[in-house]
C-alpha cells in the first residue's frame, strides 16, 4: 500500500499548467517530498518500535525458559522423579510433589469439568439475551478475575473449615475446580460456537428436539474443542500455587497421598518453599531449579498440545 | 410421545440453567465467606483506621491494623507495572494484527499466549534468582527484591491479557475503513493512528483494565519478589508488601479466628473489591462502546 513520490499529488499543484507553474510546481512539489519522506521516516522509526516490543513480549518466555532449562537440566535424574526427599529436602527427589500436583490438578478438572460444559450448552444453546444472560456471563467474567489468593482465603473458610475437610486433596482440588470453572466455560463456549449452525437446523429439521440434537450432532462435533479446554484447564490448575497454600499444600509429608482427605505436597509449593523458607535456601538451589524445570515442561507441554491441537480444529473447520 | 419427549426438553433446560447459575452461586459464597470471616476484625478498628491507618503490626502488643501501607504498595506495583506492560502489550498487538506477515505473527502469537500459562510461581522464582542479583549489581541497590522488579514481573504476566484482548479488537476493524483511509493518502501509521486505533479502543481499554486486574491480584510474584517491608515506598526500588503477598505470607501464622485471621480476610475483601471494581469497569466498556459497524464512529 506505499504511495510512491510520482503518484503523490496535492492541492494546488494538480491545476498548473502554464510554464511558469511548472517551476512553481517544482518547488511545492520539493517541499511536499520533504514532508512525505519526513512522513515516511515517522512510519518507519514506529514500527521499528513496534517490532522491538512484539521481540521483547517473545523473546521473555524463551529467556525465561533458557534459564530454567540451563540450570535445572541437572537436576533432572530418574532419582530426582521417583524418589521422595530426604535429609531436610537437600537430597532426594520430588515423587511426592509431582503426584500431588497431577492428583490435584485431575481433581479439579473432574469437579470443573461437568459444571463448566453443562453452563457453556445452556449459554451457547439455550440462553436468550437478556437480564439472566447478561448476570450470568458477568458472573463467569468476575470469576475469572478473582485473585488467585483470594480462592485460597474462600478454600480455607469454605472447604478446610466450615465443611470440616482440613487441609486436604480434596479441598484443595475444589479450590482449584472453583478456580478453573471460568477457562472450562470460555473453551467449551468457543467449541460450541464453531459447531455450523446447519448441523443443529438438519438435526432439527429432521425432527430431533433440541436435547437430541445438542446430545447427538453439536457435542459430538464440539468433543475436540472441550477436550482442548479440559487440558488448559488441568494445566492451569496444576500451576496455581496460592489456592492451596491454605487449603491442600504441605511442606513435607513423607507418604504419597492415600486418601482424598490427606494433605499433600505439590510442584509449585514445594517450588516457594524451598526458595524461601527453607534453612538450606542455596544449597536447594539447583533442587529448586529442577522443580521449576519439571513443572513447566508439565505446563508448557500441555498447552503446547492445546495451542497445535486448537489450530488444527479451526483449520479443518475453515475448510 | 410428543408429550415425554417435552418433558424431557424441559428438564434438560431447566437442569442446564441450575448448573449454569453455579458460576453465580461460587461468587456469591466467595463473598459470603470473605465477610463472615473478615467483618469481626471491624470489632476491634473502624473501617477508616483499617483502610487509612499507616501502621500494620499485626503480632505486636498492642497489635496495629492498618492496610494503608499495603493498599498503597499494591497500587504503585500495578501503576509501576502498567506503565511498562500497557506499551509493549499495545504494540505487540498492533505489529501481530496489522504488521506482521503469517509466518511471523504464527510464532510470535502462541509465545506471548504460553507466556500467559508460565505458572506465577516460576516467574516469581526467576525475578528472586536471575533479575534480582542483576537489579542490585546494575543499580547498586541494597536489594534486588523490590517494587521495581515485581512490576516488572507482574508486566510480563499482564502483557499476554492486553495483547491478545487489543489484537482481537485491532483485527475486528473493518478493513473499508482502514482502505478509506490509505486511499485519501494516509500513510500506514497516520492510518494506525486516526482510523484502527479510535475504532478499537474500547477493546483495548477493555484488555488493559484486565491486565491490571490480573496484576493487582497476582500473589506469587509480589510475594516473592516485592520485598516484603510493610512501609510506603518512597522510591521505586524499596521494597514494598502489597495486599496479597501480606495476606499469603502471614495467614499460615495467624492464629485461628484471632484478630490477625480476621484482619487477613478483612484485607482479603478489600483485594477482592479492587478486582471486582476493575472486571465491572471492563465489562461496561466492552458492552457500552462496541464497535458495531462503521456507523457508530
Amino acid at each position: 500500500m506505499d504511495i510512491t513520490n510520482e503518484e503523490y499529488v496535492e492541492g494546488p499543484v494538480e491545476k498548473t499548467t502554464t510554464g511558469k507553474a511548472v517551476r512553481e510546481k517544482s518547488e511545492i512539489q520539493k517541499a511536499v517530498d520533504a514532508k512525505h519522506a519526513g512522513r515516511k521516516l515517522t512510519e518507519a522509526v514506529l514500527f521499528t518500535l513496534f517490532r522491538i516490543a512484539a521481540a521483547i513480549c517473545g523473546l521473555a518466555l524463551l529467556i525465561i525458559v533458557f534459564f530454567m532449562i540451563k540450570n535445572g537440566w541437572s537436576a533432572i535424574t530418574w532419582e530426582f522423579l521417583t524418589e521422595v526427599p530426604r535429609d531436610s529436602m537437600t537430597k532426594g527427589g520430588i515423587l511426592p510433589c509431582i503426584v500431588g500436583t497431577i492428583a490435584l490438578s485431575f481433581g479439579a478438572i473432574l469437579i470443573a469439568l461437568p459444571i463448566g460444559v453443562a453452563s457453556a450448552i445452556y449459554l451457547n444453546e439455550y440462553a436468550k439475551p437478556g437480564r439472566i444472560l447478561r448476570i450470568i456471563r458477568l458472573s463467569i467474567n468476575n470469576l475469572a478475575g478473582v485473585p488467585s489468593v483470594v480462592f485460597g482465603l474462600f478454600g480455607l473458610a469454605f472447604f478446610v473449615i466450615y465443611l470440616d475437610m482440613g487441609v486436604s486433596l480434596a479441598a484443595g482440588a475444589l479450590t482449584l475446580g472453583a478456580l478453573s470453572l471460568p477457562v472450562i466455560i470460555g473453551a467449551t463456549e468457543e467449541a460450541l460456537k464453531s459447531v455450523p449452525d446447519t448441523y443443529r437446523e438438519a438435526s432439527l429439521g429432521l425432527g430431533a428436539t433440541k436435547w437430541q440434537t445438542i446430545y447427538r450432532v453439536v457435542l459430538p462435533a464440539a468433543l475436540p474443542g472441550v477436550l482442548t479446554g479440559s487440558i488448559l484447564g488441568i494445566s492451569r490448575a496444576a500451576g496455581e500455587t496460592a489456592p492451596i497454600m491454605f487449603t491442600a499444600a504441605v511442606f513435607y509429608s513423607p507418604d504419597l497421598p492415600s486418601s482424598v482427605f490427606d494433605e499433600i505436597m505439590a510442584l509449585p509449593y514445594h517450588i516457594y518453599v524451598l526458595a524461601t523458607a527453607g534453612t538450606y535456601i542455596d544449597q536447594t538451589r539447583p533442587l529448586q531449579y529442577g522443580t521449576a524445570l519439571v513443572l513447566i515442561t508439565l505446563v508448557l507441554g500441555m498447552n503446547l498440545i492445546a495451542i497445535i491441537w486448537r489450530g488444527r480444529l479451526r483449520r479443518k473447520l475453515n475448510k | 410421545m410428543a408429550n415425554k419427549r417435552n418433558t424431557t426438553e424441559k428438564t434438560m433446560r431447566a437442569f442446564f440453567f441450575s448448573v449454569a447459575t453455579a458460576s453465580i452461586a461460587i461468587l456469591f459464597m466467595i463473598m459470603l465467606f470473605l465477610f463472615m470471616e473478615g467483618i469481626p476484625i471491624f470489632k476491634e478498628v473502624s473501617v477508616s483506621d483499617f483502610i487509612f491507618g499507616k501502621y500494620w503490626y499485626p503480632t505486636s502488643d498492642p497489635a496495629d491494623f492498618g492496610i494503608f501501607p499495603l493498599i498503597l504498595a499494591s497500587l504503585a506495583v500495578t501503576a509501576l507495572s502498567s506503565a511498562i506492560a500497557i506499551p509493549l502489550g499495545v504494540m505487540t498487538a498492533v505489529y501481530l494484527a496489522e504488521l506482521a506477515s503469517r509466518r511471523v505473527a504464527e510464532i510470535v502469537k502462541p509465545l506471548v499466549e504460553l507466556l500467559a500459562a508460565l505458572p506465577s510461581v516460576v516467574i516469581g522464582f526467576f525475578g528472586m534468582v536471575i533479575v534480582a542479583p542483576f537489579l542490585q549489581e546494575v543499580f547498586n541497590l541494597p536489594t534486588g527484591l523490590n517494587m521495581f522488579n515485581a512490576a516488572l514481573m507482574l508486566a510480563f504476566m499482564s502483557i499476554p491479557t492486553i495483547t491478545s484482548i487489543s489484537e482481537d479488537a485491532i483485527y475486528s476493524v473493518p478493513t473499508a475503513l482502514k482502505e478509506g483511509s490509505m486511499a485519501l493518502g494516509a500513510t500506514h501509521w497516520e492510518t494506525l493512528l486516526r482510523v484502527i486505533l479510535p475504532a478499537s479502543i474500547s477493546g483495548i481499554a477493555t484488555g488493559v483494565i484486565l491486565g491490571m486486574s490480573r496484576a493487582i491480584g497476582e500473589t506469587m510474584v509480589v510475594l516473592m519478589v516485592a520485598g516484603g517491608a510493610t512501609m510506603i515506598p518512597g522510591s521505586i526500588f524499596d521494597p514494598v508488601r502489597p495486599m496479597p503477598a501480606s495476606i499469603a505470607a502471614e495467614m499460615a501464622e495467624a492464629p485461628f479466628r484471632g484478630d490477625h485471621y480476621y484482619a487477613l480476610f478483612a484485607t482479603g475483601i478489600v483485594l477482592f473489591l479492587f478486582t471486582l471494581l476493575f472486571n465491572i469497569i471492563a465489562d461496561q466498556i466492552a458492552h457500552r462502546y462496541r464497535q458495531v459497524g462503521e456507523a457508530s464512529l
